[in-house]
């Protein structure tokens, strides 16, 4: 009896004085380093981007935190639309996207992504057209010699549906064709890793996997890089889009302003792999209507 | 072919049989550690993540991993062992609600890690305004790994012969009694040995916390201990990568120049402390075996 | 006199200690309980909006072939949603998984039972346990730098599908099958195989005649045990299988099964759309699935419990 006594005192002792600790702790709190953090959810395409946005602005800004989360561009989107976060991150417009209640939503493109076809390097192709990556794509074609290539099966490998690659490259690359059902690829990496190890695999992944694994195809003939993306030869690109709902507060807009900077454009956008806003020279609605950007 | 030449050869196939069980885990082993070894370093293992440049480590990611294992635990075992002592203790064997209690667990550790994942993010992240945060996070391993303590408890409580009870009966001890006195301390080694294994496995989860702890993983601050600070490592609202999430996610979206060489080395690490859980469960449980029954 | 009767009708403190320790417990199985119950009502109140609010024929969904929930098929006027090829999928690589690992399973059991009985359980007992340890983001990595180069090797094509998810379910539900078919042989009464050596039956003839047969229930269970495992198996599987969500034409064609789909695409849908609706409907069917395994284990277990 005696020694169960003395085990439940030493118990009531510890959690008493891990009590007390917490109210020291809870006392003592720094504050002024508690503001409600800025939370942004979505597109796995941005995360990094705004990563590295997040990391530089809260150097810059002591005591606000800035945390970002992928989940893909569905669920930043409702996310937002719920308010459940302060920033959703979409690579397409919340216009595109079923089921989204777009009114209170506040669009803010921070960035490009060009997309590029990329091949494994046995098939003999290096230029591909838009209506063959669409007949490609939707299953009309289905051997590399039909497009000028060797006498070798397509293999395609496409992203995750209701992906913001995806949808990019169906509606910019496809002509807004619907491609075929075939195996799908939830990420980036595995689909580069896939094509450059299966014959005759063809993609499509952002500017930022570029790599000489693989063959990355011209579109209509023209090479796909950063300066034929900024003045529109080059078709494959979307925005990349911030969302808010309604202006958001006083903390989010400032880092909004900052990801729209000058400064943060020209010091991270291009080395992450993404095409800067500043650069653009045209502009690009919803509807695919390009306009000549005037610089003032 | 008769008896004495079937049974030699059937003797033979079983020997195979197991040899290549046990070669294939060899493989995989030295696989991961051929190519994961010449990767680690102090700098490496302590060092924070960088999302594009080379040359980052793992080092914040290897603290949340642990913290979270431990939240998670302390969470989960004293439901655990609850609910395992009532089940093997006082529970009557035939009773309808109780073997649906039970088909329930099971279907419970049955359940993809996903779906535990995504619960827990539309319940604690959204609905109860968690946020991506560690507490989030240990309640959907708890979820996750509830069934599976449960279990193994229960396992190693059944295992304790009935003799023990009916002798702490006859020298009238309450049913809780015997269980707290007698019960219990002798199951102690087959339960730690259990609740190091499940460790192991927590460890390594990932579907169930990329939507719950989330995939960020924020510079923390190793100087300041107040868990209600947010810079904190100690603090429960931030958000925190683990060392399986940030395979996940480096395979998949990673776009820093050396992927495979930080994905191959933190396989490695995430292999190795499995393993060292392992044998310290093994060691840990023999220890306790000794010392408590020589007493 | 009075003093004693008193004492001895009061409930004791061991009898309070007692209620106090069996309501903890109770509480405690209660809290898991409720935690399965809302996670339940949660997956199915989610799934069943496919059906009612959707409008989507319940047969379409368990047997239509045609999976694309963003496209509106022309022909029908309907979304995509026959998940036949995503159930087909997993039931074609939990069974196969089985098959294979069967087999292996009952070997190293017996092995480690019966064969060599010290040095067996020694080595192999720590074998099982760090398979089981391994994370499946780990045998993910290894089928897709392994396992899935050397089907290509051999078969051509990508590599990937059910035959590379088959191998690396089998590795990941070995240890699960061996350790269970260990317990139940362990379980077998030692006069059974006295009584078998006695009338002179060799070693083999021991095993397979009696031994096996006295446990085929239990081993039984361990299968439907690993199965269950299997069927529920994501993040490994999604990397290999290819996730190409037609009728499998074959064993090294990409297909995809019901977790895999679901991983990939929950992100990517919106909440309440019919897109994400129909993806908690394939959670409805990995939980019921879960649900028959689980019974089919009691089941099996009722039946042959040895006597």
């Amino acid at each position: 009896m005696q020694r169960s006594h003395r085990g439940s005192i030493i118990a009531t002792l510890v959690v008493v004085l891990f009590a007390g600790l917490l109210v020291f702790a809870y006392q003592h709190r720094d504050s002024g380093h508690n503001s409600a953090p800025i939370t942004a959810v979505g597109s796995t395409a941005l995360q990094p981007l705004v990563e590295a946005a997040g990391e530089d602005f809260q150097r810059s800004n002591p005591g606000t935190s800035v945390t970002v989360q992928g989940g893909g561009s569905g669920t930043g989107l409702s996310q937002i639309a719920q308010g459940a976060v302060s920033l959703g991150n979409s690579d397409l417009y919340a216009e595109e996207k079923k089921g989204i209640d777009t009114k209170n939503l506040v669009d803010h493109r921070v960035a490009v992504v060009g997309i590029v076809p990329i091949m494994n390097q046995g098939t003999g192709v290096t230029n591909l057209t838009q209506s063959q990556l669409t007949d490609i794509f939707t299953g009309k074609v289905k051997n590399w010699k039909e497009v000028g290539g060797k006498d070798q099966e397509i293999v395609l490998v496409n992203r995750a549906a209701g992906s913001g690659t995806r949808a990019a490259f169906e509606k910019w690359g496809m002509n807004g064709a619907h491609s075929k059902e075939a195996q799908e690829q939830d990420s980036s990496g595995m689909v580069k890793s896939i094509v450059k190890t299966t014959p005759g695999a063809i993609s499509y992944v952002a500017f930022a996997y570029k790599s000489n694994d693989v063959t990355m195809a011209k579109v209509n003939g023209v090479e796909p890089s950063n300066e034929n993306v900024e003045n529109g030869s080059y078709p494959l690109w979307s925005y990349e889009h911030i969302y808010t709902n309604g202006k958001g507060n006083a903390q989010v807009q400032k880092f909004l302003e900052y990801m729209e900077s000058e400064s943060f454009q020209k010091k991270y956008v291009e080395k992450l792999g993404y095409i800067s806003m500043n650069k653009m020279k045209i502009d690009r609605d919803l509807n695919g209507h390009v306009t000549l950007v005037q610089k003032g | 072919m008769n008896a004495k030449t079937a049974d030699k050869v059937a003797t033979g196939v079983i020997y195979a049989i197991a040899g290549s069980v046990a070669l294939v885990l060899f493989a995989m082993l030295a696989f991961i550690l051929v190519r994961g070894l010449p990767h680690l370093s102090w700098h490496f293992l302590t060092s924070a993540a960088r999302s594009f440049e080379a040359g980052g480590g793992i080092g914040i990611q290897l603290f949340n991993s642990f913290y979270l294992l431990i939240l998670a635990m302390l969470i989960s075992f004293p439901i655990a062992l609850g609910a395992a002592i009532y089940l093997n203790e006082y529970a009557k064997k035939n009773s309808l609600w109780v073997s649906i209690v039970r088909t329930s667990i099971e279907v419970m550790s049955s359940l993809p890690s996903v779906v535990v994942g995504l619960f827990g993010f539309l319940i604690f992240v959204v609905k109860f305004k968690l946020g991506f945060s560690i507490l989030s996070g240990a309640i959907a391993l708890t979820i996750f790994n509830l069934p599976i303590l449960t279990r193994s408890i229960e396992t190693s409580l059944s295992q304790i012969p009935n003799l023990q009870r009916e002798a702490g009966a006859a020298l009238g001890l309450s049913r809780f009694e015997t269980v707290i006195h007698i019960i219990l301390p002798a199951s102690v080694p087959s339960i730690v040995t259990g609740v190091v294994i499940s460790a192991g496995r927590v460890f390594g989860e990932a579907a169930a916390l990329i939507y719950t702890a989330g995939q960020s993983a924020p510079t923390l601050d190793f100087t300041d201990w107040n868990p209600f600070n947010m810079a904190s490592p100690l603090s429960p609202f931030r958000p925190a990568e683990t060392l399986a999430v940030h395979i996940w996610k480096i395979n998949s979206e990673g776009i820093m120049p050396d992927i495979s060489e930080v994905s191959a080395g933190a396989s490695a690490v995430l292999i190795i402390v499995v393993l060292l859980f392992n044998f310290s469960a093994r060691r840990l449980g023999q220890l306790l075996y000794k010392k408590l029954t020589k007493a | 006199m009075d003093l004693i009767t008193e004492k001895i009708k009061k409930t004791s403190l061991s009898t309070k200690q007692d209620r106090f320790g069996k309501a903890i417990s109770i509480l405690a199985l209660l809290f898991i309980a409720a935690i399965v119950v809302m996670i339940f009502a949660f997956v199915i109140t989610r799934g069943f909006a496919t059906f009612t609010s959707n409008k989507i024929n319940v047969f379409d969904f368990l047997f239509g072939t045609n999976w694309n929930p963003s496209v509106v098929d022309k022909k029908t006027g309907l979304p995509g949603v026959g998940a036949a090829p995503l159930i087909i999928g997993s039931l074609a690589v939990t069974f196969l998984a089985a098959l294979i690992a069967t087999p292996f399973a009952i070997g190293t059991a017996v092995f480690m039972t019966e064969v060599a009985k010290k040095r067996g359980a020694k080595i192999m007992q720590p074998v099982i346990e760090l398979l089981v340890g391994i994370p499946s983001v780990v045998y993910g990595v290894i089928g897709l730098t392994v396992v899935v180069p050397f089907v290509r090797s051999i078969f051509g094509g990508t590599g990937l599908g059910i035959l590379s998810g088959t191998i690396v379910l089998c590795v990941m539900i070995l240890p699960t099958i061996t350790s269970m078919t260990v317990d139940t042989l362990k379980a077998v009464p030692r006069h059974y195989r006295e009584s078998a050596l006695a009338i002179g039956a060799t070693r083999w003839q021991m095993i397979y005649k009696v031994i096996l047969r006295a446990a085929t229930p239990g081993i039984l269970t361990a299968i439907v045990f690993g199965m269950a495992r299997a069927f529920g198996e994501a993040l490994a599987v999604q990397m290999v299988i290819g996730n190409a969500a037609n009728m499998p034409e074959s064993l090294v064609s990409p297909s995809a099964t019901l977790t895999s789909v679901l991983t990939m695409g929950i992100g990517n849908t919106v909440m309440g759309s019919l897109q994400n609706n129909v993806l908690w409907s394939l959670a409805m069917i990995l939980l019921l699935m879960s649900l028959v395994f689980n019974i089919l284990i009691r089941w099996i277990g009722s039946k042959g419990e040895l006597k």
